[in-house]
Order: C-alpha cells, then structure tokens, then sequence
C-alpha cells in the first residue's frame, strides 16, 4: 500500500494546505503580515487593513471593559451597517411613489425569499435609537465629554438627531395608515416655526408689502413635505432623504466621530486628558 | 380584589401622580445608592421592577392590547435597559466613591487598567462577539415578530389617536401643555442645543473618565431628571396610557374612543381679570396679557439674576456670566415643563401669556 502513503504525502494535510496557501502570491499580494501572534504581526494586522486601522494597535485595558463601555457605540454601529445592508436589500423591492409603495410592501412579505428583511430593517431601526440613547448616557455618567473630548459628544448629538430623522423618514415608506399620519403629525409641527411656519408668531411680520411670504403653500413645511399634505411629494423627498441625504452627511460624521475618539487619545479613561480629581 | 389592585394602578399611572412618583423614584434611587446597589434583594427588585411591571401586566387584556403591538415591544425593552444601565453605572459610581473616600483612586485608574494591550485579538474579539449576539438577537426577534402594515394610507381617514413615532411621543405630549411652536420647534431646538452645550457648561473638572456620583451629583442628577423623567417616562406615557384623542388611560383601562374628559382649561388673563378682580377681559392684547408678560420676564430675566446670588451662586461664580446666562435659561425651559404640567393639573391653566393675534401662546 505504499502508493497510498504516497499520496497522503503528495495531498498533505489541512494544515501544510493552509500553509503553503499563505506563500501563495495571491495570499501574499492580500495581506502583509503572518499569523498575528506575536507583537509585530498584531501591530500590522491592525494597521494593514483599512478597517481595523479604525483601532489602534493597542489600547489601556480599562478601556476594553464591557463595563466600562458597555460595547453600546460599537452596537450602534453595527446596527448601522445591518440597516444599511438590509435596506439596501429592500431598496430592490420597492418604488416609492403612492400608487407602488404600499403594494410593493405586501409583495415583499408575501413573496420575497428571506422573507425577514422588513422586520430586520424595523426592529434594528427601534433598537439603534435605544443603543444610540444608552451610549450617550454611558458617555454622560463616566464623564467622557470633558476635556478633550468636547467636541466628540457635539458630532455625537448630531448622529443622535441624525439618527432619528433616518427612523422618522423611514417610518413613512410604508406608505400605510401608521407611517402617513404619524408623519402627519411630526410635521405638522413645522407649520408652528417662528416666522417660517404659517401658523408660526411672527408669521404676520414676514410681509411684503400686503404680499404674505409666509403661507400654507411656501413655509417651511410645504418645502419638507412637497405639498400642502403628505402625500406623493412628500413620499419622494422623504425616501430620497432616507436613502441618501442622511445616509450621507451620517457617515461624513462618523468617520469625524471614530477619527476624534482616536485623537482625543482613545477611549476615557481618569488618567488620560482628565485631572485624576483626588 | 383584583379589579380594586387594577383601579388603583390605574389611578397610580394617573399623568399628575405617575410623573411625581417618577420624581421620587428617580430621586429615591439617588439618595439610596448604597441599599440600591449593595443589598442584593433590593438591587434585583429594582432591576427586574420594569419585567416584572410588563410581565404581570400582559396578562390583563387591556394591557395586552396595547403591549402586544410590535412597535411597542421595543420600549418595554427600553423601559429595562434605561431602568438596568442606570442601576447599573450607579452601582460602579458607588464602587468608586467608596474607594475615593478611603483615598483610592477609582477602579479605572488601577495600575492594571492602565496595562496596554493589543487591540488585536483582545478588542476585535469582544467586538465579534456582540456582533454576534446582536446579530442573533436580531434575527430570532425578526422571525418571531413580524413588522406590521396598516391599511393603506388614506387621507381622508384620520385614525384616533393619531400618534408620532414612538421616539417622539415625549414631544407629543408635551404638546398638551404647549403650544405646537414651543412643543414641536422651540423645545426640541433647546434640547439639542442643550445637549450639545453640555460640555461647555460643565466646568467641574472631576469624574473625567470614570463612574463616580459623588463628585458630580448635580450634574447627574440634572441629565438623568431631563432623560429619565421628561425624555422616557413621557415615551413611555405617550405609548401606553394615552388613547384615542390623547385621552389619558390607566394601563389596565379600556380605550374606549367616547370617553369623555372634560375641557376647561383657563387662560392666567382670565384668572385674574374676570376670576380675580371680577372686570371683564380688556380688549386691548398688551393690556389683557399684561400680567402674563410680566410673570414670563420675571421668570426669564429676574429669576436667573436672583438664583446667581442664591440657590445657583456656587454655579456662577464657577461658569463665569456667559456660560451662566445660557446655562440658567436652558435649566428654566427645563423646568418650565413640569412647571406648566403641575399647573394645568391642579388649576387647569392653560397659557401664561395667550395672543392668538400673533399665534404667540406660552
Ligand atoms: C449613531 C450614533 C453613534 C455611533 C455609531 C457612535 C459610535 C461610537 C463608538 C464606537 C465609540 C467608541 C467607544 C464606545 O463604543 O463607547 C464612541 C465614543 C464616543 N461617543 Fe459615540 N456614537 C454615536 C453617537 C453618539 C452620541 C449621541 C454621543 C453623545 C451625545 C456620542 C459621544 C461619544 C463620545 C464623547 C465618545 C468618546 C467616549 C470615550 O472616549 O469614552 N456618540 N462612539
């Protein structure tokens, strides 16, 4: 049976495959550094790859505390990328205007295979915005928008508020009962803004001549929602910014927020930046 | 017996008696820190308060109605992680303040917490593995509950109540007590701008970087009175105990869409021109509204100079004028929320200052 000897050697095992597939120039051309277990090749794995480069090499300790953090950042962050990916899914079933929407939505749950991504969209949705809450409270009780970090938590309340358009330009696209008169009364609002809204005070002073420049049709909620009611207009606009206008300016400032975190000198700690008030 | 317990929960959850008891509570928590976070039994049933709360009440069918929409099932979520993170950094801030009494440094500052480390497996580790389990969480949530759909939108159908997203519904109800300029776009501009000043305000220099209550008590209990009271508890009461009409209902009460509730709601220009010195109403705007006026400018501009030199002197001689000036006003509109809530229940006051001429209620 010495032939079968020989061709265990000649096939190998799955190691010598692992290995001789890493001298590989494919391999080789992909990443630059070994197996990272020793100091060197866990500093280049972390700074060859344009992902992890988000971290630094290393970090304080307290830092890596679920305790400390509570990981909630890092899970509004992942959120972020499942809605992305989940609504760029949903993004190939739906038109949005007023006469597809609603059925596109019934097709989506009626027939489309992996039939969970609505609800993955949704229910990530919901869950983002309470990650988003608890991470500020986490950053507000460990003190962490103090010096140097200010500016860090104002880019942070702007994904806040950021985060919350995105929920509630999502929540229309539905295009059924609950998302056209809860987007009916979250605008409603706007007719209320001091001299730009038509039922706003001021509005009387923004006159020209006997000329009214403030009205029902040219105040600040007619340019948000395209029209005097939610109705097709405001279907556009608000899938147009759901998709793409928020999305934008979202990731700008993240990448400012994950940039800061690092050049504030990382996650707080009493060492660091702050006085250690004993 | 039971129904009695259910009358009485619902009378519990009465907007006037829920928001003071959240009040208590959040202060009580506070002020207990030590039994909170040390004697087991009592940190368990605080933590498990909001469960057990949802729990038992999923098994009256009116409650039910109402929990079991899906879009509901997050904030009862909510309502657990607020109520266990809270308990949660109190526990570590009372951790720490016990070390640095004893001349300590707080738990973050131990010599093995300032020990590097690579990022590189430790952090991508811990990193893939809450991927993981919100990913898990995420998926069996998903295929468990489906997301819901209405009828098609229609606008010639008003549903009752019409309700805003849930995030918002703090703002909504304010909007009882508010007119729609202050409650839809002058309060939450404040709130951001609020949140944004917060690290300009804040000149104490302590509790930089780690969990302590102790060094920094006003400033925690001010962002959680501002969170825990007027963010979440009023999501919590615009989803479960407002119904049609934004008509208060207990938890355990059926949302019978005719309930009646009466609305006399009096202007302050009416109490104290025809209530009070028995004349009618002036006609004029300036002079009708004239108490209204004053009692805002007093409260806007001679209170934040009289706190300076009494309750907020501490504060600023700390911040300095400017930081002071934008500082009182942001903790006044704060204030003025519940303010105006105690006031329009127990004497049904409905604006301070009221001139429908220029749509300018406060
Ligand atoms: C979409 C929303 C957000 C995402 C994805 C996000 C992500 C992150 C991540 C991954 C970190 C690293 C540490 C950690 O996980 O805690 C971080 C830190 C930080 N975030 Fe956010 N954040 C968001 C919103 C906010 C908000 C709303 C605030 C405050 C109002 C904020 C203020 C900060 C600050 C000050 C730090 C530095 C904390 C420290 O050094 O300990 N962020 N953020």
């Amino acid at each position: 049976m010495s032939w079968l000897g020989n061709l265990k050697e000649k096939v190998g095992t799955p190691s010598q495959w692992y290995s001789d597939f890493t001298r590989t120039p494919v391999w080789k051309s992909i990443f630059r550094h070994k197996l990272p277990n020793d100091p060197k090749n866990r500093a280049l794995v972390v700074l060859t790859n344009v992902f992890l480069h988000l971290h630094p090499v290393r970090m304080r300790k307290q830092g890596l505390r679920v305790s400390y953090t509570w990981c909630m950042g890092g899970i509004s962050f992942f959120l972020f990328l499942s809605l992305t990916v989940t609504g760029i899914l949903l993004m190939f079933y739906y038109r949005p205007t007023a006469q597809h929407a609603y059925p596109d939505m019934l097709d989506l749950m009626e027939s489309a295979s992996l039939g969970i991504m609505r609800e993955m969209h949704r229910w990530g949705a919901h869950l983002m915005i309470i990650t988003v809450w608890l991470h500020m409270l986490r950053v507000f009780l460990t003190g962490s928008y103090k010096p140097p970090r200010e500016f860090n938590w104002v880019v942070g309340v702007l994904l806040l508020v950021l985060t919350l358009l995105f929920s509630f330009t999502g929540y229309l696209l539905p295009w059924d009962q609950l998302a056209m008169w809860a987007v009916t009364v979250g605008s409603n609002m706007a007719r209320a803004t001091p001299m730009m809204g038509a039922e706003g005070p001021g509005m009387q002073l923004m006159q020209l001549g006997d000329v009214p420049l403030i009205t029902a049709g040219s105040d600040v909620r007619f340019v948000l929602l395209a029209g005097r009611f939610v109705g097709e207009g405001a279907l556009l606009r608000f899938y147009v910014l759901h998709c793409l206008g928020i999305p934008f300016i979202f990731v700008i400032l993240l990448a400012v927020h994950f940039w800061r975190v690092r050049r504030d000198g990382g996650i707080s700690g009493p060492g660091k930046g702050g006085k250690l008030a004993l | 017996m039971i129904e009695l317990l259910k009358g009485f929960m619902n009378g519990l959850f009465q907007p006037a008696i829920a928001l003071t008891l959240t009040i208590v509570l959040v202060s009580a928590l506070y002020k207990f820190r030590r039994v909170v976070t040390q004697n087991k039994l009592v940190a368990s049933l605080v933590v498990a308060s909001p469960l057990l709360f949802f729990f038992v009440s999923a098994f009256d069918e009116n409650f039910w109605i109402q929990f079991k929409r899906p879009d509901n099932i997050p904030i009862a979520a909510m309502m657990f992680l607020v109520v266990f993170f809270t308990w949660f950094a109190l526990k570590l801030a009372v951790d720490n303040d016990d070390r640095i009494r004893d001349g300590r440094p707080p738990k973050e500052a131990e010599p093995e917490e300032e020990e590097k480390v690579f990022v590189w497996p430790d952090l991508v580790y811990s990193e893939l593995l809450c991927l993981l389990l919100v990913s898990i969480l995420l998926v069996v949530w998903s295929i468990l509950i489906p997301a819901p759909l209405e009828e098609p939108a229609n606008p010639q159908l008003t549903p009752n109540p019409s309700k805003a997203p849930w995030y918002f519904l703090g703002l909504q109800e304010i909007l009882v007590y508010f007119d729609p300029w202050l409650a839809g776009v002058i309060i939450p501009t404040f709130i951001v701008i609020g949140l944004m000043a917060i690290p300009y305000l804040d000149t104490n220099p302590k509790g930089n970087g780690y969990y302590t209550f102790e060094e920094r008590r006003s400033e925690i209990f001010l962002f959680q009175f501002g969170f825990i009271v007027l963010w979440v508890f009023l999501v919590f009461e615009g989803t479960f105990l407002r119904g049609p009409n934004w008509n208060f209902y207990g938890p355990y009460e059926f949302w019978d869409p005719h309930k009646l509730v009466p609305l006399t709601n009096v202007q302050l220009s009416e109490f104290i021109w025809a209530r009070w010195l028995g004349i009618g109403l002036p006609s004029f705007w300036l002079v009708r509204e004239f108490f209204g006026i004053v009692l805002m400018l007093v409260y806007f501009i001679a209170l934040p100079v009289w706190l300076a030199s009494s309750f907020l002197r501490k504060y600023f001689e700390q911040m300095g004028l400017f930081r002071y000036v934008i500082f009182s006003h942001l903790l006044l509109w704060m204030v003025l929320i519940p303010i105006k809530m105690y006031l329009r229940w127990t004497v049904n006051l409905k604006y301070f200052v009221a001139i429908p001429e220029f749509l300018f209620n406060i």
